[in-house]
Formats: structure tokens, C-alpha cells, sequence
């Protein structure tokens, strides 16, 4: 037993050993020959970097420490972002909010308070109820405050930074920081409960390219039919929720930074946030300016929840209609004259 | 005066971390953040090479410049600097540095970013030389004793230099020139956009 087992062992370690013996054979002359660049790789650090910007790439390793990140050994394209950053986002913000606050004081000039035709009636009607204005509010409120910090973050350094030296400005746009971390899901919930409450009334209908052709009542003087929501009313619903919404998504992005997405995704996140931020700024603005100084009658709506009987006929006339409809057929099943019984 | 900066010479790079060891212990650097790191590019294929990389203290940076509440500021020897009482976390530098230097402590809400640590250049920060204060917030000032960063004095391979830009670049030159082959100064377009030609 023991001769046959010996033999089986050493046949085994020249098996082992065989590649072993061969292989210096193979690879001795070429560790002979003098190292030169394409034995080792040719490789340029200026060159990859060139290829690297040209490409938009990144020149990534391997890292021997947790933080994945780190292991992006150079990527120029933050070049790209900064230059998004500090001059497109600027121009972009820049154009949109004062273009807009330009408009709107062009405008109130030239057109002025539009009145209620025939002046108020005294009579009034429930146009929202108070979980609707509550609603409002709360996205409004968060809005203003996420829209300050938001542009403080922009534009802060070259507007206020220099008025209040830099402890002051830092303090306060830390504080602004984090108001826009938290603000953020109240406005979000908003915009979510804005969605189901009034998409019914916000899906766009023939009447809308009527309206809107007939310059909605704004430009001209008549007003064309309107049920609930005009067209322009219809426009901001969808600005607020699918801007609103996009703001939000690529906000919880940024808030929780390299959980859902790499370097590259974090600064889209960034560019979509600023551009579509800047954008319904400027259309709240707008929405801001026609809801209070703009026109007589629309603040009601959403202050008291109940607007007067003229202002609802000329701009809701659809509306009015179906709600009286609604009222008499409502009493008409319960209610019996005075003195039926 | 000089305009320092840093140059990683990747053919002589061991891979060995001690410029990451000696920064994390000369600045004490907290759990979870590396002011310096090493990279290793073509991991196991021709080409291989181990970079060091921190901060570069670049030439028109492009932290200070995005930095909504402009907390950055370049010394007389061109290191660029920050204030950390100033720094409100908001992780603008990281998208915008080509070398992933800035770090954030993880403090407070969500994925909230803690006020954002780098590479000093061993240069300290704006609190009075050598203080306490200034020890506490950015680490070690080498420079005002008139000492480069530990990191580079560190090396034992002398792959990374840090001084004098035109100096620490004719030392290359002359190693390349020496034995024939180089695959240059990483970083250096980006950064300083210039390279160290041969």
C-alpha cells in the first residue's frame, strides 16, 4: 500500500509543480528587455484628462476605503455644473423672475385693477371649502419660504451677502437651509392633496381653446363660458403639480445626497431643481399678482372661501350654472314650503 | 511668493497609504472623512497606477466659486482655504471639485451634511496660527512653521511632492528625463491648467 500511495503523491506534485517550472522560462527574457512605456501601459495623465473633459467623462480607480465616491480619482465636467451654476441658472432666474415682475407692472399700469362688471352684487357663493383653502395655504406658505431660501442660495451672495457681512448672511441662509430641508414635505403633501382635489376640474376641454383664443377676459373685455377652472386657472394647476412635483422629486434627490444616485445624477438633480424652481417662481408670481392687486373679487376665493355672485357669473359661468342647478334640486327633495305641515 | 501645489508621481506610487495615514493623524481628521486618498486606476491591467489624490488647490477653484455664502479664500501662497463658521453644508463644492476633495461630516437630518472638511495644505484655516481653535477646526498649520504637508514629507517613495509648483515640476521633469518615462502630472490640466511637459 505505502510504495503505490508514495508514487501517486510525487505524481501529483510534478503535476502541481510543471507550470510552475515552465512558466519563468516564458516570462525571464521578457523582464530582461528594459522597461519601456508600452511594457507598463502607456498611459498620460494630461491626455486622459483631455479625453476625460472632451467626453464628459469621469476617470474613475479602485479605492481601498468605504466611501465609494472616492474612488472618482478627477471629473472635469464639474466644470460644466459650476458654469451651469453660476452663469446659466443666473441668467435662466434672472430673465424669468424680473422679466416676470417687468410684465406684471407693465401690465398693472397699463390695464390697471380689472373691476367687477356692474360692481359687486352682495350676494355670494361657496367657491372653496375650508380644507381646500386650508390646503392652499399650506403649499402657498411653504412655497414663499422654500422660493426665498431657494433664491437666497442662487443669488444671496451677490445681492444681500454685501449688505450684511458675511456672520449675518451665513447664519441666515443656515437657518434658510434648513427651513428648505424641512418646509419641503408640507409643501410636497400639498401639492399631492392639490392634485386629487381639483384634477377633476382641471382636465383641459374644448371650452379651454375657446377661452384661451378669446384672450381669456384678461387681454379683452368679454368673458367667454368657463366652467370651475378656466384655462388659465387650468395652466397654474398643472405648473403646480407636475413643476411642484418635479421641484419635489429632484429635491428629495438632493436632500438625501448619494442615496438614490451618483455624482452625475446629483448635479442633473441640481440643474432640473434650479431651472424648473426659477420658472414657477415666475409663474407664481404671476398667479400671485392676479389673485390679489390684479383683479377685484378673485381674492375671496381663497380668503373667505366665498366669492361674490357677480364676479363668479362673469368668470365661472359654467360653473355658477351647475351650482344653482345643484342648490334647487338639493332642496327641492327635502325641503317643504313654510307652513306645509 | 511660491504657488504651492501638489504633484503625484504615479510611476513611483506604492499604493502604500501613508500620506492618507499621516494626514488623518497630523489634522485629526474624524471617522468617515479623507482629506487625501489613493486611487488606483487600470486596477490589475497593463497601465495600472496609484494616484494620490487631496485638494489641488486649484487656480481659479471652482468651490469658491459656486459657494452660495463665498466661505473660500486662496492665501498669498495660493492655498486655498475655507471658513468653516461660514460653511452651511449645502455640498455645492463636492459637484463641482474635479477631485471629489470636499468631505461632509454626517450630523443632523436625512443625508445632512455637517460643515465641510478638506485638505488644508496643511495650511490650518482663518483662526489665529497654531491656536487651539484653529487645531480643532482644520487640523495642523505646518506651514506657519515654515514645514510643507506631512503627507508629501511622509512619502516614502517620494511619488508625491508638494511645494513650490515650478520646483516640485523640474524634479519631475528630471525623473522622467532619468529613466525614460512618465506618465505625467495628474491633475495639473484640470487644475492648473498647464502640464508638465518633458
Amino acid at each position: 500500500m505505502r510504495a503505490p500511495l508514495r508514487f501517486v503523491l510525487a505524481a501529483m506534485l510534478m503535476l502541481a509543480a510543471g507550470p510552475v517550472l515552465v512558466v519563468p522560462v516564458l516570462v525571464l527574457p521578457v523582464l530582461a528587455q528594459p522597461v519601456t512605456d508600452a511594457a507598463r501601459g502607456n498611459i498620460s495623465a494630461s491626455e486622459m484628462e483631455l479625453q476625460a473633459t472632451l467626453r464628459g467623462d469621469i476617470i474613475r480607480g479602485r479605492i481601498t476605503i468605504p466611501d465609494s465616491r472616492a474612488a472618482n480619482l478627477i471629473q472635469p465636467e464639474g466644470r460644466e455644473w459650476r458654469e451651469f451654476h453660476n452663469v446659466t441658472l443666473g441668467w435662466i432666474g434672472g430673465i424669468a423672475v424680473l422679466g416676470m415682475l417687468a410684465l406684471l407692472v407693465i401690465f398693472y399700469l397699463a390695464r390697471g385693477k380689472i373691476r367687477m362688471e356692474g360692481g359687486p352684487s352682495g350676494r355670494t357663493i361657496q367657491r372653496f371649502n375650508w380644507f381646500e383653502r386650508a390646503n392652499h395655504w399650506m403649499t402657498a406658505s411653504t412655497f414663499i419660504i422654500l422660493a426665498l431660501s431657494g433664491l437666497n442660495i442662487t443669488f444671496g451672495r451677490y445681492l444681500l451677502l454685501p449688505l450684511f457681512g458675511p456672520e449675518i448672511f451665513a447664519e441666515a441662509t443656515q437657518l434658510g437651509k434648513i427651513a428648505h430641508n424641512y418646509l419641503s414635505f408640507p409643501f410636497a403633501l400639498g401639492i399631492v392633496v392639490m392634485f386629487l382635489l381639483w384634477i377633476r376640474d382641471n382636465i383641459p376641454n374644448a371650452l379651454d381653446v375657446a377661452w384661451l383664443r378669446a384672450g381669456g377676459g384678461i387681454i379683452g373685455h368679454g368673458h367667454p363660458p368657463a366652467d370651475r377652472f378656466n384655462a388659465g386657472q387650468k395652466m397654474i394647476f398643472w405648473i403646480t403639480v407636475l413643476g411642484g412635483g418635479l421641484v419635489a422629486a429632484s429635491g428629495y434627490l438632493l436632500i438625501f445626497p448619494f442615496f438614490f444616485t451618483g455624482m452625475q445624477g446629483m448635479q442633473l438633480a441640481l440643474i432640473v431643481h434650479g431651472i424648473l424652481a426659477v420658472l414657477m417662481i415666475a409663474a407664481m408670481l404671476g398667479h400671485i399678482y392676479i389673485g390679489t392687486i390684479g383683479m377685484e373679487g378673485a381674492f375671496d376665493a381663497m380668503g373667505t372661501g366665498q366669492v361674490d355672485y357677480n364676479w363668479a357669473r362673469a368668470h365661472h359661468s359654467l360653473w355658477v350654472e351647475k351650482e344653482v342647478v345643484r342648490a334647487r334640486s338639493t332642496i327641492d327633495g327635502t325641503a317643504k314650503p313654510a307652513g306645509a305641515d | 511668493m511660491a504657488r504651492m501645489k501638489f504633484l503625484c508621481d504615479a510611476d513611483r506610487c506604492i499604493e502604500c497609504n501613508a500620506c492618507v495615514t499621516a494626514c488623518k493623524n497630523e489634522n485629526e481628521v474624524p471617522w468617515g472623512i479623507n482629506r487625501r486618498r489613493v486611487v488606483t486606476i487600470n486596477d490589475g491591467r497593463p497601465g495600472e497606477r496609484s494616484i494620490s489624490m487631496a485638494c489641488m488647490h486649484c487656480t481659479d477653484a471652482p468651490c469658491a466659486a459656486v459657494c452660495p455664502t463665498s466661505c473660500f479664500y486662496t492665501t498669498a501662497d495660493a492655498i486655498v482655504l475655507h471658513d468653516k463658521d461660514l460653511c452651511i453644508g449645502c455640498g455645492y463644492c463636492f459637484y463641482a471639485c474635479p477631485f471629489g476633495a470636499p468631505q461632509y461630516p454626517r450630523v443632523g437630518n436625512f443625508g445632512g451634511r455637517g460643515k465641510m472638511d478638506k485638505c488644508t495644505y496643511c495650511a490650518g484655516g482663518p483662526q489665529a496660527d497654531n491656536s487651539q481653535a484653529e487645531y480643532i477646526q482644520y487640523g495642523a498649520n505646518r506651514i506657519a512653521e515654515g514645514k510643507l504637508p506631512l503627507c508629501a514629507e511622509m512619502c516614502s517613495t517620494k511619488a508625491l511632492l508638494a511645494g513650490d509648483g515650478d520646483i516640485i515640476a523640474s524634479i519631475y521633469r528630471e525623473r522622467v528625463q532619468k529613466r525614460g518615462y512618465g506618465s505625467g502630472a495628474w491633475g495639473w490640466r484640470t487644475a492648473y491648467r498647464q502640464d508638465v511637459s518633458v
